[in-house]
């Protein structure tokens, strides 16, 4: 036994490899299927090599099969039938069953600790103690975490942020309390205290997402990633898996990475976005706003299109409401339907559109449009003042210029995709509404914007028509 | 079984793979931003394997608690590993796809 629990280490290992040439891959679409081909490899000799560990005559293995069998076939299901829209809820849903998975195998341990196999918690080894209350406690707030940005991104509960001036201290109140019992599990080795503690957790993880508004939701996301590839790695610490150590800490690098690019999107920090109450301070700006009455140009969706038919070059500029629309196959149809017009159109995706990294290329992927078309902000604001017409759809602060020429802006230093210094704007949207950071947006109002008011498929759609029809 | 492994040692790999993780995650290109958090949630499903750890006692064969948790995590872990790479296939074959038709 002592011989195969070695080959399990070396199986470990070149799981572990195999697991950062997974993410090695990913640095371009092309070298990404075969990186997620040596994830699979890697996760499967993981546990096959558990497996040749775990089998000595014991019959819980079939245990261990018919759950993971389940799991398997729940997994594929969702796998296959989840629509591309519906990716942000999904991923925070999964996330929160890898910070449920901690728990649970935390406590299972806890419970079990003289008998549980290749755990090397003694009673009195207090390292090993604080590991676990580590890993237990950020796999708890993962998991209530994840399930509120669940509800918020799949409009199950109210995305509307909870608010009040109770909010702040009940959050620090929680999370002391927390650590005062995790604490007090950590000296005394009181189960009580690390059941409590694992509570508390859970409580903290619902008062600690709820007040943070959708818009956010894409540092959100990125942040429970993270959290969730901590808490796996907390695991690993306390079974002594290096498996579990290097794996969880490349997911939990990962996920830190994609908050840190989303907050400097939004030229926010991670501190200002979890406990800043952004939402409220925009309001009372907006307000101070000038009082001038402004006008906007309101076009039918017959106008912008013989506009667009008769421009040399269109940037797309896609964002949530292009989702919440489900119009990217409408994207795509007018985008062709220019093209054999022969104009030239490209899309712009600014870091933060969207409800999670890289959400507006996903969609528009499946939509089957060309990833050379898809230009990343750096790449085309340059473009702009060369470009005819901008067609911006369902975004509104990622094109605010106010983020430039207004310091007194909340979202003033944010980088945006300057659509404003295109030759014409339209932006198509469902009412003059302010945006999720609660501001109005000069863009709207220039002389070369022409305001399309609609659900964003409908428009698009009788673009095409347009476009085609109307072509002479 | 169960050799003492110095916590420095275990912290070590801990600290190594963060930089690995560092470097490696900064040269995933933005458009797949998506498809990374997938494949992430598939590989933090490698807590499978802490969970199968502890459906099997060491000693007795027997159903406890903590074999029945352990059961409980190894399904959720494996809802997330087989959602996990499959969604991230799909989602590459949707990128994929249309290099071909170009």
């Amino acid at each position: 036994m002592a011989n195969l629990a070695q080959y399990g280490d070396w199986a470990y290992l070149i799981g572990a490899v195999l697991f950062i040439l997974t993410l090695r891959g990913l640095s371009s679409p092309t070298s990404a299927v075969m990186g997620n081909r040596y994830g699979m490899a890697g996760m499967a000799l993981a546990i096959l090599a558990t497996f040749v560990v775990a089998w000595p005559q014991n019959p819980n293995v079939l245990l261990i099969v018919g759950a993971m069998v389940v799991g398997a076939g729940i997994g594929l299901y969702r796998a296959k039938t989840v629509p591309m829209t519906q990716m942000p809820e999904t991923v925070a849903l999964m996330h929160s069953l890898v910070g449920l998975a901690a728990v649970l195998i935390a406590v299972a341990a806890v419970l079990h600790a003289d008998s549980s196999f290749m755990y090397k918690l003694k009673h009195g080894s207090t390292l090993s103690r604080f590991e676990l209350f580590v890993g237990c406690f950020v796999g708890a707030i993962t998991f209530t975490a994840s399930v509120i940005a669940w509800g918020k991104l799949s409009a199950k509960l109210a995305a509307k942020p909870l608010k009040g001036a109770w909010v702040k201290p009940v959050q620090a109140a929680l999370f002391l309390a927390m650590l005062g019992c995790g604490g007090w599990y950590f000296i005394y080795d009181d189960l009580n205290a690390f059941f409590a503690m694992t509570a508390i957790a859970l409580v903290f993880g619902y008062f600690w997402i709820a007040p943070i508004g959708g818009g956010d939701m894409p540092v959100v996301v990125s942040l429970l990633n993270s959290l969730s590839g901590w808490a796996a790695a907390g695991i690993g610490f306390t079974l002594g898996n290096s498996m579990l150590i290097i794996a969880g800490s490349l997911v939990g690098s990962s996920g830190a990475i994609l908050s840190y690019i989303m907050c400097k999107a939004m030229n926010r920090s991670l501190l200002n976005v979890l406990f800043g109450g952004f939402g409220a301070d925009a309001g009372a700006a907006a307000d101070a706003g000038d009082g001038k009455e402004k006008t906007y140009k309101a076009g039918s969706p017959d106008d912008a299109a013989f506009l667009m038919t008769n421009a040399d070059s269109v940037v797309i500029v896609p964002g949530y409401g292009l989702a919440q629309a489900r119009a990217q196959n409408a994207v795509k149809e007018l985008a062709n339907a220019l093209k054999e017009k022969g104009v030239t159109v490209r899309y712009a995706i600014h870091p933060v559109a969207g409800r999670m990294p890289g959400h507006m290329n996903v969609l528009l992927a499946e939509a089957d449009v060309p990833y050379e078309d898809v230009k990343e902000m750096d790449e085309i604001n340059s473009d702009f003042p060369s470009t005819d017409v901008v067609l911006v759809i369902g975004a509104n602060d990622v094109v605010n210029p106010a983020a430039k020429d207004n310091p007194s802006s909340p979202i003033y230093g944010m980088p945006i995709l300057e659509a404003n210094r295109a030759r014409t704007v339209m932006v198509i949207k469902r009412s003059m509404a302010t945006g999720y950071a609660g501001l109005d947006n000069d863009l709207f109002y220039l002389d070369k914007t022409m305001m399309v008011f609609g659900d964003a498929k409908k428009v698009l759609e009788d673009m095409v028509k347009a476009v085609t029809g109307g072509g002479h | 079984m169960e050799h003492a492994i110095p916590f420095v040692s275990t912290f070590t790999v801990f600290v190594l793979a963060i930089f690995v993780g560092y470097y490696v995650v900064w040269s995933v290109t933005p458009a797949l931003h998506t498809p990374l958090m997938a494949v992430t949630n598939a590989l933090s499903g490698i807590i499978i394997v802490g969970a199968m750890l502890q459906v099997v006692p060491i000693t007795g064969n027997e159903i406890t608690p903590t074999s029945i948790l352990g059961a409980i995590a190894v399904l959720l872990a494996s809802i997330n590993i087989f959602g996990g790479f499959a969604v991230t296939e799909r989602m590459l074959d949707m990128f994929k796809g249309k290099k071909k038709k170009q």
